[in-house]
């Protein structure tokens, strides 16, 4: 599904800052990858590389989605062609609606796949039903996107686009981050209802009791830029109790 | 203080070509009154306050410059509301594509007819309301508006008026030099809501003086036409009795050159005003500029100025605001917000806003922003696999958002918003 090869990426207006350092990682169709990591060392940075954010230059490596270069497309072309980035911090835009703005996605995404658009009704049966799932009520629909959402609410919002979205690679960069116990499991059951043999998952997390809902199929330790070790979901264990002193050791 | 020789001999050698609308009537001693006033203050330069950002030499120059017509093919707007549609084709009344001149609660002239009549309630508000307006700050494009129009639209409304009254501005002439004056006096109780369209002219000049008595009710939803040469200069001057509605909502599309000025004079306790303005512009030719003046002079008044422009390509957009509290006005919330949205490093916005207080328990702010589109907003919507030029469309709108929100009237607004659409389609 995701082929990432030596990935290297520097900041564009500070060369000096190089901050993926020879990134290798491959996601199999319907499997669940796990990134943990110390703060800073490039898990979000890869999202945004991958998603085609600006600011980043990529200066060696590739990564391919199903076999196309993600690297020469568009952020909205990596989207239609089904990549999905969960934000860290999601985006508050006033003055659109989130419906509005859920539309408009999904029939951009449509579009460009030269798939018919979502009538207005078929649309608005699916977002109920599915923003039900996950306990977004009405009023949020209506309000603008992410606007006064609490931090719960907005990671839940972006569940709610990836579940709209149908996603081909899903990548959640912390969106347990601000959740209570029981969003949660809200999250968690959001995204196992998405899991499917075509489907892929990296869940970039700093805590192990997200993967206790989202089962990973590996995890991965990535420091200084770099993918340091990789293993079963036991290593997120390790992670939790020792924390990363023994494995940046190992790697050194 | 004696005009500038300079000024004056300008203003004389303009007002020498001018001949007021003939008849004995009462308009021809309220043109002659205007004329004086126009005299005493001599036309605008650039040298004036109020003229500092916004050149006025095109709109007054003898020989209007000529604006080619423009169809974008788009459908006339509002032409599925049920109104009273009053049609003008480069200044000209055209009875044969207008609705009668009547309506259940209201009463509805022209300008040319009553000139020659009697009647005293727009006999005592023709100029009247121009006149005050002139102070503290001269507006004399308005005094010339009033000494030269010799037609337009005169309303009373007697009762809520249930249909709109729609005046229609058609553009057919390249070199059209059109002046209209407008009366709407609405009776304590009642309300009217007056929609104003189109270009009307190579350049227009459009005034508007609206009496409220208590309790009435005056909105008024205007769109200036797509016309990309055409110049306009309009002034609306509102005075608001005790518990009276004035709502005001104009959009801008294109056009050399636009002045709105807008003067409010709330007299009457529990007042509300409300003025709004949307524009966009595209082109280093692209000049909007609007010109606001609410004064408070009673008790527990309410305004709200929301002024958004969106300029790209070297368009120029000005907002001078000035919200005035007088003297035992208290309780007044007075409320001011002007902000741009720049496409591109060309495009300018100036802006000046003013508060002048005068009383100690009052609410009163003003704010003015200039920014250009959020790139991580856009980068979100791009991420979500919106295209790059619809993502950038949906912001635009969005800013403008505020101040459509303005109009009320939900079906007047969407329809104006789909103007707004199409706009930046045809600019993608
Ligand atoms: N646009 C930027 N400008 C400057 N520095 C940046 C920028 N983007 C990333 N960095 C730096 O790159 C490094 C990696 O940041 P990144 O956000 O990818 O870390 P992270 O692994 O996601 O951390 P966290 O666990 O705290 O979310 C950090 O040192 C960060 O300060
Ligand atoms: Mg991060």
């Amino acid at each position: 599904m995701l082929e990432i090869n030596n990935l290297h990426a520097e900041l564009e207006t500070d060369a000096d800052v190089t901050i993926l350092k020879g990134l290798t990682l491959s996601i199999k169709p319907g499997e669940v990858h796990a990134i943990m990591g110390p703060n800073g060392s490039g898990k979000s940075t890869l999202s945004y590389v991958l998603s085609g954010k600006d600011g980043y230059s990529v200066t060696a490596g590739s990564a391919m989605l199903e076999g196309v270069d993600l690297l020469e497309m568009e952020p909205e072309e990596r989207a239609a062609a089904g990549l999905f980035l969960a934000f860290q911090y999601p985006v508050e835009i006033p003055g659109v609606g989130n419906m509005t703005f859920l539309r408009t996605a999904v029939n951009a995404q449509r579009k460009a796949r030269g798939e018919e658009e979502l009538s207005a009704g078929d649309f608005l049966k699916e977002v109920r039903a599915k923003a039900k799932d996950l306990q977004i009520d009405a009023d949020m629909l209506k309000r603008p996107v992410n606007v006064g959402f609490s931090g719960g609410e907005k990671k839940r919002n972006e569940i709610l686009q990836m579940a709209m979205l149908e996603p081909k690679m899903c990548i959640l960069d912390e969106t347990d981050s601000g959740l209570d116990v029981d969003a949660m499991k809200l999250v968690a059951d959001g995204v196992n209802a998405l899991r499917s043999e075509n489907r892929s998952f990296l869940v970039i997390t700093h805590y192990q009791r997200l993967l206790d809902h989202i089962k990973p199929d590996f995890v991965h330790i990535l420091a200084d830029g770099k993918i340091i070790k990789s293993g079963g979901p036991e290593l997120a264990l390790e992670v939790e109790n020792n924390g990363y002193a023994d494995i940046l050791a190992g790697a050194a | 203080m004696a005009l500038a020789k300079l000024k004056q001999d300008a203003t004389l050698a303009r007002l020498a070509g001018i001949t007021l609308p003939e008849g004995a009537t009462w308009a021809t001693a309220a043109r002659s009154d205007a004329l004086a006033r126009l005299s005493a203050m001599g036309l605008p330069t650039r040298r004036d306050e109020y003229w500092r950002y916004t050149d006025p030499a095109s709109l007054i120059v003898a020989d209007a410059p000529p604006a080619a017509l423009f169809d974008n093919g788009e459908a006339p707007l509002f032409a599925g509301v049920d109104r009273i549609a009053l049609v003008f084709v480069d200044g000209v009344f055209d009875a044969a594509q207008s609705d009668d001149l009547a309506g259940a609660g209201i009463e509805i002239h022209r300008l040319a007819d009553v000139a020659q009549r009697d009647i005293h309630w727009a006999k005592d508000l023709y100029g009247t309301l121009e006149s005050r307006g002139q102070h503290p700050v001269e507006r004399p494009l308005a005094a010339l508006n009033t000494a030269i129009a010799s037609d337009g639209i005169v309303i009373r409304a007697t009762a809520k008026v249930q249909k709109p009254v729609h005046l229609v501005y058609l553009h057919q002439s390249e070199t059209s030099d059109v002046t209209l004056h407008n009366l709407v006096r609405i009776e304590a109780g009642a309300s009217l809501t007056l929609l104003e369209t189109g270009p009307g002219a190579a350049r227009l000049s459009t005034c508007l003086e609206v009496d409220i008595a208590d309790a009435g009710q005056f909105h008024h939803i205007r769109a200036q036409g797509s016309d990309h040469e055409r110049r306009a200069v309009t002034h609306c001057f509102a005075q608001l009795a005790a518990e009276s509605v004035f709502k005001s909502f104009t959009l801008t599309f294109n056009g050399v050159l636009t002045r709105n000025e807008c003067v409010i004079d709330m007299r009457g306790d529990d007042a509300v005003a409300h003025v709004a303005g949307a524009c966009v512009g595209d082109g280093g030719d692209f000049h909007h500029d609007d010109t606001v003046f609410v004064t408070h002079d009673a008790l527990r008044g309410e305004s709200r100025q929301v002024f958004k422009k969106v300029l790209r390509n070297g368009a120029v957009g000005v907002f001078q605001g000035k919200i005035l509290v007088k003297q035992g006005a208290q309780k007044t919330d007075g409320y001011q917000i002007s902000q741009s949205l720049l496409l591109d490093d060309d495009s300018q916005f100036l802006a000046k806003p003013e508060l002048e207080i005068y009383a100690d328990d009052v609410a009163c702010s003003h704010g003015s922003t200039t920014g250009a589109i959020d790139e991580t907003a856009l980068f979100y919507l791009r991420s979500r696999g919106v295209p790059m030029e619809a993502a950038r469309n949906l912001l635009t709108l969005s800013f403008l958002a505020e101040a459509l929100a303005e109009i009320e009237d939900q079906a007047l607004a969407e329809e104006l918003q789909t103007r707004l659409e199409g706009w930046l389609a045809r600019r993608a």
